[in-house]
């Protein structure tokens, strides 16, 4: 079941880690957001491949917004 | 002679500067980015110049474009604040270049000390105590590991180009260096552009206790006194105070003095802050120095009496000191918690939104400084600090009452912030006896 990672907090978007077809492991670092100072990894809620990434480098997100989704 | 001051800078700390700019009769210029065209510090200055868009490097940290507002607005003077440019020493230099003051050191002052390995090297031969670690950068993971067997694990691996704790990395034991390595390098390459790394024998239970100094164009130097700041999170203060409870008097003069041997050491001017870690058995070890104002600079202010942006101006313009050290005086306690738009429940993540309600306690031994108000935007783009609650009192015991009164006061709806958790640092045991260390926070001693 493909599963959507979503943004836990408001930023931008500071770097994108991985890219589709990529395997993580539960807990990695799938994007790593920038807000207040701060870096901030969306972490993959579960190990899989990488689908695909629906946000680029400083692109701001919204707490709930889709930034990538698991195979 | 100033009379016009630019403070390239926002939120409380604008505020705070062009608050003695009026006492000193002086015209005062914001400078804004898209974001902030309607915050308070804009409103505060006498002009106010739009300088580009909402992320700092469009604006607050463009230096060119806070160098054009300056000339638009015939500033003469240019205060930095702290964070963004204020120890970046090409905009210094850059603003003496355009014949405008810089309310802050000269730019060599801040080139050596914002190159940490080189203020370890500069303070070490001016016999202030520095830790045990690495005097050139490392240049591997195997230069790194001969450095951290001969010092002793654990050890902090620092950005050279670092500070405020961006980039450090604490390693335990040798096989988790290669790792820590690897990341160390990429934060720091990202983060300050430049990938050098040291290492610095790591202690346990420090205290962060810094010495606030003060330079004058003559060479004078003076200290105004410690500041106790080890409630940390991320390397990053919550909580300061001064004096510092339970330092050893030898301790507290050895580190005044050697604060101001140091500051001589690089004919240091204006205001700036020479940190230290002290040790359980109250030895004493050199961490770096911030060539700045300051953000807890009020707890030295109450403490002593003396106002420190004002004498900046007045050093950066050419007169001397306005004290000699001997009127320098802790008259009383002074206790800052910084409330952050931050959630202690969730680690201390970020809580960006819009202020929907503030309610700030008032009374005697109570200041604020603010840089917020209701229906402000607190942005995803800079810091999150809202404001400052600072209380004084005689003694140490009045300062954490009031402090701890001024907390419960204090309402803040629409962001979540750091208050619970800093009542709960103000009531716990730790605090009220004045033991307190960098590592109490992490390991769980305030939680809820």
């Amino acid at each position: 079941m493909p599963e959507e990672i979503k943004a836990h907090i408001t930023g931008v978007v500071f770097q994108v880690t991985t890219k589709p077809g990529d395997r993580v492991a539960a807990g990695d670092a799938v994007i790593v957001l920038e807000s207040m100072k701060m870096e901030i990894p969306v972490e993959a809620p579960r190990a899989g491949a990488v689908k695909e990434i629906k946000v680029q480098e400083g692109q701001t997100v919204q707490e709930g917004d889709v930034v990538a989704v698991l195979e | 002679m100033i009379r016009t001051v630019l403070v390239a800078n926002r939120g409380e700390i604008a505020r705070r500067v062009f608050r003695a700019c009026r006492l000193l009769g002086l015209k005062t210029v914001a400078v804004y980015s898209e974001a902030d065209r309607e915050a308070p510090h804009v409103r505060d200055a006498d002009e106010a110049v739009a300088i580009g868009g909402a992320p700092a490097r469009e604006s607050y940290l463009n230096a060119d474009r806070i160098l054009e507002a300056a000339g638009h607005a015939g500033a003469d003077a240019i205060h930095p604040g702290y964070g963004f440019l204020s120890e970046n020493w090409r905009f210094a230099d850059a603003v003496e270049r355009a014949r405008i003051v810089f309310i802050g050191p000269r730019p060599e002052a801040i080139r050596k000390m914002g190159d940490k390995i080189e203020a370890r090297r500069l303070m070490a031969a001016a016999g202030v105590p520095v830790l045990p670690g690495s005097f050139e950068p490392v240049a591997d993971v195997g230069a790194a590991e001969a450095v951290a067997r001969e010092v002793g694990f654990p050890v902090f691996l620092k950005a050279a180009a670092g500070g405020g704790g961006i980039g450090m990395a604490r390693v335990d034991k040798p096989a988790d260096l290669a790792s820590a390595f690897a990341t160390a390098t990429r934060r720091a390459q990202a983060a300050f552009g430049t990938a050098e790394l040291y290492i610095e024998r790591c202690l346990e239970r420090p205290r962060h206790v810094e010495v606030q100094v003060f330079g004058d164009g003559t060479g004078q130097v003076v200290h105004l006194h410690e500041r106790e700041c080890s409630i940390q999170r991320r390397h990053q203060k919550l909580v300061e105070e001064s004096p510092a409870p339970n330092l050893p008097g030898p301790s507290k003069a050895g580190l005044t003095a050697a604060a101001v041997a140091g500051a001589r050491a690089i004919s240091y001017t204006n205001a700036g802050t020479m940190e230290f870690l002290v040790d359980e058995g109250g030895g004493f070890y050199f961490l770096e120095m911030n060539a700045r104002l300051q953000v807890e600079h009020p707890v030295t202010e109450e403490v002593t009496g003396l106002d420190l942006v004002v004498a900046q101006i007045r050093v950066a313009a050419g007169e001397p000191l306005p004290w000699r050290q001997s009127e320098v005086v802790q008259h009383r306690a002074a206790i800052e918690c910084r409330v952050y738009a931050e959630d202690p429940s969730k680690g201390f993540l970020p809580s960006p939104g819009t202020v929907q309600k503030l309610e700030l306690p008032s009374g005697e031994g109570i200041r604020i400084e603010s840089g917020v108000e209701v229906g402000s935007t607190v942005s995803v783009h800079y810091d999150p600090l809202l404001l400052k609650l600072i209380a004084h009192g005689a003694t140490r015991q009045r300062a954490v009452e009031r402090m701890a009164d001024a907390l419960d006061q204090c309402v803040v709806e629409g962001v979540r912030t750091t208050i619970p958790f800093l009542r709960r640092v103000i009531a716990s045991g730790e605090f009220r006896g004045g033991r307190v260390h960098t590592q109490l926070l992490e390991q769980g001693a305030f939680n809820a």
